[in-house]
C-alpha cells in the first residue's frame, strides 16, 4: 500500500511538472503582456522599464526557474488587469466554485445512484423506463441550454428562485459562504442542478449497467439462496459490488465538474473562479490562466489520488499483502 | 418410508421467440432424510433447472409449467415470493459450482456468515457469530475464530468451497441441494469435498441433491441416482445397480464414455447417442495435400528440448527488494519430448503445467533455463526470424472453447487468418479452399464457416480451434486441458479427433491434463508435475502401474471409483 501510494505520487508530481511547463509556455506565447498592460500612448521607455520589471529579458531558463519557485511557493505574479496578487483573487473567487461544486457533486452522486439502483433493480417497471429516458435529455442538451431553461422556468415564469449572482454571503472564519443562508441556498439551487444534471445522469446508467451485471452474478444467486431479503441484498452485497468503477467515474467527473463550472458560472454570473478564468481570457491576463491551469491539473491529481486510495477502502482484493 | 421431497412431473418451460422450450419434461424424483441422490446428465439436460425449481429460483423467463413440489408434507411450488424465501436457507440449503463466484468477493466470511444466521434462525449478532465459528469448524476449516474476518480471495477454492457448505448449512436446512459443488475443484480437494458432504449427510440426517456431469461423483457419493437426458429422466434407481446393470441406451453410452485409467484402449468408446458428433473426413492422400507440404527438410529426433527453465512472478512489490514476494511458478524443469510422440503433462492446479506450456509456446519469457525446438535456440535474440519460422510449427488448443475464439469473426475468417497471416497459400481461392478441407477435415460441415462461434456448442468449438491450429500447419501440437470444459461424451469424440489427427499427420503433441485416465489414452509418455517442478517422467503404463513418486502415488490414488461401474 505504502509503495503504490509512493507510485502514484512520483505520477501525481510528473503530471504537474508537465503541466506548470505548459502554463509556463503561456507567457511566451500567448501575445505581448506589456501591450496589454500599458496604453497605446505609452512611450518607448516605459515599456522597457515594464519588461525589465517583470523580468521577461532574462534567459528563458532563468524566467522557468524563477516562475517554477514562485509557483512552489504560491506565489502567481500580478495580474495585468487588477495588478492583485493571483493566488489572493483565486483564494477569493475558490469559496464560490468549491461550494457550487460540492452542492452538484452531492446531488448528481446521491439521486445518480438512487435512481440507478432502483432502475437497476426494477428493469422492467414503467417509471425505469420513464427515467431512463428522460436521462437521455441530461445527457444530450448542452449545459447553457439547460441553464436557460431552468432560468426561464423558476426564475422568469413561477419567480421562485433568483435568476444569477451569488447571494446571502457571510464570512465564516476566513471562508465566504453561501450555503448558512436562505438566500444563499435559494440562489445556488438552479446553478447546482445544472451543474449536475449530465453527471447525474452519467452516474445513473452507470449505476444501472453495473447493477444490471452484478444482479447477475453467481454470489447474488447464493444470497437469495440462502433466504436473505431483498434489501440485505441489494444494498449490502449487490450496491457495494458496483462501486469500484462507479468511484472511478465519480472521481473523473468531479474533476468535469470543475471543469464545466466555467459554463455554468457564466450563464448565472457566479462569482467563482470559472467566471474568473473567461474574464481573464478575455483581456489575455496570463498570470490567471496559468494560475487556473495549474490549480485545476492539481485538483484532477489530487482527486485521482483520492480514487485510488478509496479502491482500497472498498476492494479487499487490491489490499494485497496487507493484513 | 416417508419421502423429504417429492417432485411429481415437475415440468419447467422457457418461452423463446420460436415457441416454448421444455427444459424440462415429466420429471419424477424423491429425496429422503439421510440419503444422497445424485441427477446426473450432461449440459443442457435441465438437471439444474430442476435444482433451481425447486427453490424457485429459475432464471427468467423460465417457469414451472406443470407438476408438483412437495418438500415436508406440504406444496412449496406455489408459495409467494417471500414465503418462499423463509424456506431457502433455513429449510433448503444450496450449493453452487463454483465457489469462486458464489461468495461476496467484498465481505468478509463473518459477515455472510452471520447475516445470514441473523436472518434465517434470528438469533442476535453475538451469538451468530458464536454459531459461525462452530460451523466453519464442523465444515473443517481451521483456526475458525481467526478466519472469520477474512475475505473470500484469502481462502483456497477447497476451503472456499467449506465456507459456502457452511453457509448453506447455517439455516440448520433439512434438504441440500448441491449443484456441480466439485467441479470447479481439484481432484484432491474433489474427495474431501464429497467426504465432508456425505459425513455431514449422516450426520445431521439432511437430504442432499448432488445435480453432477460426472458420473465419477456419483460412484463416490450417491446413494441413488437418476440420469437425465433432453430435460427427461430416462432412469432412476440403486447406484450400484444403475451403474453397473444400466438399463437405457444413454446411460449405457453416458458410462462406457468415461475414459478408462486401468487399460490403454486404441480409442475413447464414442457416444452416438450425442446430437451433433459429427463424423471426421479422412483426407485422401494426406501427404500429398497442403497441410503436409510444410514439413522440415532436416528431421530431428528430439522435438522439444527444455533445460533448466524457470520462471517466477511477482505476487507482491514493494518498494524494496526484501519484501518482495515472488512465485516460482516453474522450477528447473528439464524435459525432452521426441520427435511425433505424444507427451502428457499431468498435475493439480497450480502445479505450473500451464505456465510450462505458454513457456514453450512462446508466450512467457523464461527466467533462466534453454528452450531448443528442433534443435533451434527459440530464446537466442540474434535469430529473430528463424525464431519465428520455428514458432509457426508450434500451436496451442486452449481449455475454454468460449473465450478462446474471436465471437466477431466467421469461423471462415478465423480458420483462414493464420494462412493469410504466413502468406501460405498461393492466392485467395486455394485458401478458401483449403479452409474448407480442414473444417471437415476436423468433422464439421462446410456450410458451418458462414457462421459465429456463438452458434455453436462447446465441442464444437473446440473442433474449430483445432482447425485454426491446424492451419498454420503445425508440427507441435499443444493442448492445455482440449476436453476438461466438455461433457465426456463429447470429450471421447474430441480426443479421438486428436488421436487420429496425430497419426495422419504424424504431429507431435504435448497434452496437459489433470485428468489421468484422459493422460493414459492419450500419451506415450507422462511427466508428473507439482509446485513447478517435476516430479517424475516415465512411460504411461509405467507410471500407471508402478509410480515411483510419492506424489505420483497419491495422486492415483484419487482417481474415481471405476470397480463400481466397471465389473
Amino acid at each position: 500500500m505504502f509503495y503504490f501510494i509512493l507510485n502514484r505520487l512520483a505520477q501525481a508530481l510528473l503530471v504537474m511538472a508537465v503541466v506548470s511547463a505548459i502554463s509556463f509556455s503561456l507567457f511566451n506565447f500567448v501575445g505581448d503582456p506589456v501591450n496589454n498592460m500599458v496604453g497605446q500612448d505609452a512611450t518607448r521607455e516605459q515599456r522597457i522599464e515594464i519588461r525589465q520589471q517583470l523580468g521577461l529579458d532574462d534567459p528563458i531558463l532563468v524566467q522557468y526557474q524563477r516562475f517554477m519557485l514562485n509557483v512552489a511557493q504560491g506565489d502567481f505574479g500580478l495580474s495585468y488587469r487588477i495588478k492583485q496578487p493571483v493566488s489572493q483573487l483565486i483564494l477569493e473567487r475558490l469559496p464560490a466554485t468549491l461550494e457550487l461544486v460540492f452542492a452538484s457533486a452531492i446531488i448528481a452522486v446521491f439521486i445518480g445512484i438512487v435512481l440507478g439502483v432502483f432502475t437497476g433493480i426494477r428493469r422492467y417497471s414503467w417509471v425505469s423506463k420513464i427515467i431512463m429516458s428522460v436521462s437521455l435529455i441530461g445527457v444530450s442538451l448542452p449545459t447553457f441550454i439547460i441553464g436557460i431553461g431552468l432560468i426561464y422556468l423558476f426564475a422568469v415564469y413561477l419567480r421562485w428562485l433568483p435568476s444569477s449572482g451569488r447571494a446571502g454571503v457571510i464570512e465564516v472564519g476566513g471562508w465566504k459562504t453561501s450555503l448558512l443562508t436562505v438566500d444563499g441556498w435559494r440562489s445556488i439551487i438552479l446553478p447546482a442542478i445544472t451543474l449536475s444534471l449530465f453527471q447525474l445522469t452519467m452516474i445513473l446508467r452507470l449505476v444501472r449497467a453495473e447493477m444490471l451485471e452484478v444482479m447477475r452474478s453467481d454470489y447474488i444467486k447464493f444470497a437469495r439462496a440462502r433466504g436473505l431479503a431483498n434489501r440485505a441484498i441489494h444494498f449490502g452485497h449487490a450496491l457495494r459490488n458496483t462501486l469500484v468503477p462507479v468511484i472511478t467515474i465519480i472521481g473523473l467527473n468531479i474533476g468535469g465538474l470543475i471543469a464545466y463550472s466555467v459554463i455554468t458560472e457564466t450563464v448565472f454570473q457566479w462569482p467563482g473562479t470559472g467566471l474568473m478564468f473567461i474574464q481573464a481570457v478575455d483581456f489575455v491576463d496570463v498570470p490567471i490562466m496559468a494560475a487556473y491551469l495549474i490549480f485545476v491539473a492539481l485538483l484532477f491529481v489530487v482527486i485521482n489520488l483520492i480514487v485510488d486510495i478509496l479502491y482500497f477502502v472498498v476492494d479487499p482484493r487490491i489490499r494485497r499483502g496487507g493484513s | 418410508m416417508s419421502n423429504l421431497l417429492e417432485i411429481n412431473n415437475l415440468s419447467v418451460d422457457f418461452p423463446s421467440r420460436r415457441g416454448q422450450v421444455a427444459a424440462v419434461n415429466k420429471v419424477s424424483i424423491e429425496v429422503a432424510k439421510g440419503e444422497v441422490l445424485g441427477l446426473v446428465g450432461e449440459s443442457g439436460a435441465g438437471k439444474s433447472t430442476v435444482g433451481n425449481s425447486i427453490i424457485n429460483l429459475l432464471e427468467p423467463p423460465g417457469y414451472i409449467s406443470g407438476g408438483e413440489i412437495i418438500f415436508d408434507g406440504a406444496r412449496i411450488d406455489q408459495l409467494s415470493n417471500e414465503e418462499m424465501r423463509k424456506i431457502r436457507g433455513a429449510k433448503i440449503g444450496t450449493i453452487f459450482q463454483d465457489p469462486q463466484t458464489s461468495l461476496n468477493p467484498l465481505m468478509t466470511i463473518g459477515k455472510q456468515l452471520s447475516e445470514t444466521l441473523i436472518e434465517t434462525l434470528k438469533i442476535s449478532g453475538s451469538s451468530a457469530r458464536e454459531k459461525a465459528i462452530e460451523l466453519l469448524d464442523s465444515v473443517g476449516i481451521p483456526e475458525p475464530e481467526a478466519r472469520l474476518d477474512a475475505y473470500p480471495h484469502q481462502f483456497s477454492g477447497g476451503m472456499r468451497q467449506r465456507v459456502v457448505i457452511a453457509l448453506a448449512l447455517a439455516g440448520d436446512p433439512d434438504l441440500i441441494i448441491a449443484d456441480e459443488p466439485t467441479t470447479a475443484l481439484d481432484v484432491s480437494i474433489q474427495k474431501q469435498i464429497l467426504d465432508l458432504i456425505k459425513s455431514l449427510c449422516k450426520q445431521r440426517n439432511l437430504g442432499v441433491i448432488i445435480v453432477t456431469h460426472d458420473i465419477g461423483v456419483i460412484a463416490e457419493i450417491a446413494d441413488r441416482v437418476a440420469v437425465m437426458y433432453n430435460g427427461q429422466l430416462v432412469e432412476q434407481g440403486k447406484v450400484t445397480q444403475v451403474l453397473q446393470k444400466p438399463k437405457h441406451e444413454y446411460t449405457k453410452s453416458l458410462i462406457s464414455a468415461v475414459p478408462s485409467g486401468d487399460q490403454k484402449l486404441h480409442r475413447f468408446t464414442v457416444v452416438d447417442y450425442i446430437d451433433g458428433s459429427g463424423e471426421k473426413v479422412t483426407l485422401e492422400n494426406v501427404s500429398d495435400h497442403w497441410l503436409s507440404k510444410n514439413k522440415s527438410s532436416e528431421t530431428h529426433n528430439t522435438a522439444v528440448s527444455v533445460k533448466n527453465l524457470s520462471i517466477e512472478f511477482s505476487i507482491r512489490q514493494a518498494l524494496f527488494r526484501k519484501n518482495r514476494i515472488s512465485l516460482k511458478a516453474v522450477d528447473d524443469v528439464s524435459i525432452e519430448i521426441q520427435t511425433g510422440e505424444s507427451f502428457g503433462l499431468v498435475g493439480e492446479s497450480g502445479s505450473g503445467k500451464s505456465t510450462l506450456a505458454r513457456l514453450i509456446a512462446g508466450l512467457y519469457t523464461p527466467k533462466s533455463g534453454d528452450i531448443n525446438i528442433f534443435g533451434h535456440n527459440v530464446l537466442q535474440k540474434t535469430q529473430k526470424t528463424k525464431t519465428s519460422l520455428i514458432r509457426r510449427k508450434m500451436q496451442m488448443i486452449f481449455q475454454d472453447p468460449y473465450s478462446s475464439l474471436n465471437s466477431r469473426m466467421t469461423v471462415e475468417d478465423i480458420i483462414s487468418e493464420p494462412i493469410r497471416f504466413h502468406r501460405s497459400t498461393e492466392n485467395s481461392s486455394e485458401t478458401s479452399e483449403v479452409v474448407r478441407d480442414l473444417i471437415s477435415f476436423v468433422g464439421m460441415p462446410t456450410t458451418s464457416l458462414k457462421k459465429y462461434p456463438h452458434e455453436f456448442s462447446g465441442g464444437q468449438r473446440q473442433r474449430i480451434s483445432i482447425a485454426r491450429a491446424l492451419a498454420s500447419r503445425p508440427e507441435i501440437l499443444i493442448c492445455d486441458e482440449p476436453t476438461s470444459a466438455l461433457d465426456v461424451s463429447v470429450q471421447a469424440n474430441i480426443l479421438n479427433l486428436l488421436k487420429d489427427l496425430q497419426e495422419e499427420l504424424s504431429l507431435t503433441m504435448l497434452f496437459i491434463s489433470h485428468d489421468l485416465p484422459v493422460i493414459r489414452q492419450m500419451c506415450d509418455r507422462v511427466a508428473v508435475m507439482q509446485n513447478g517442478k517435476i516430479c517424475e517422467i516415465s512411460q504411461t503404463d509405467e507410471l500407471f502401474d508402478n509410480p515411483e513418486h510419492e506424489y505420483s502415488k497419491h495422486l492415483l490414488g484419487l482417481m474415481p471409483r471405476m470397480d463400481l461401474f466397471r465389473l
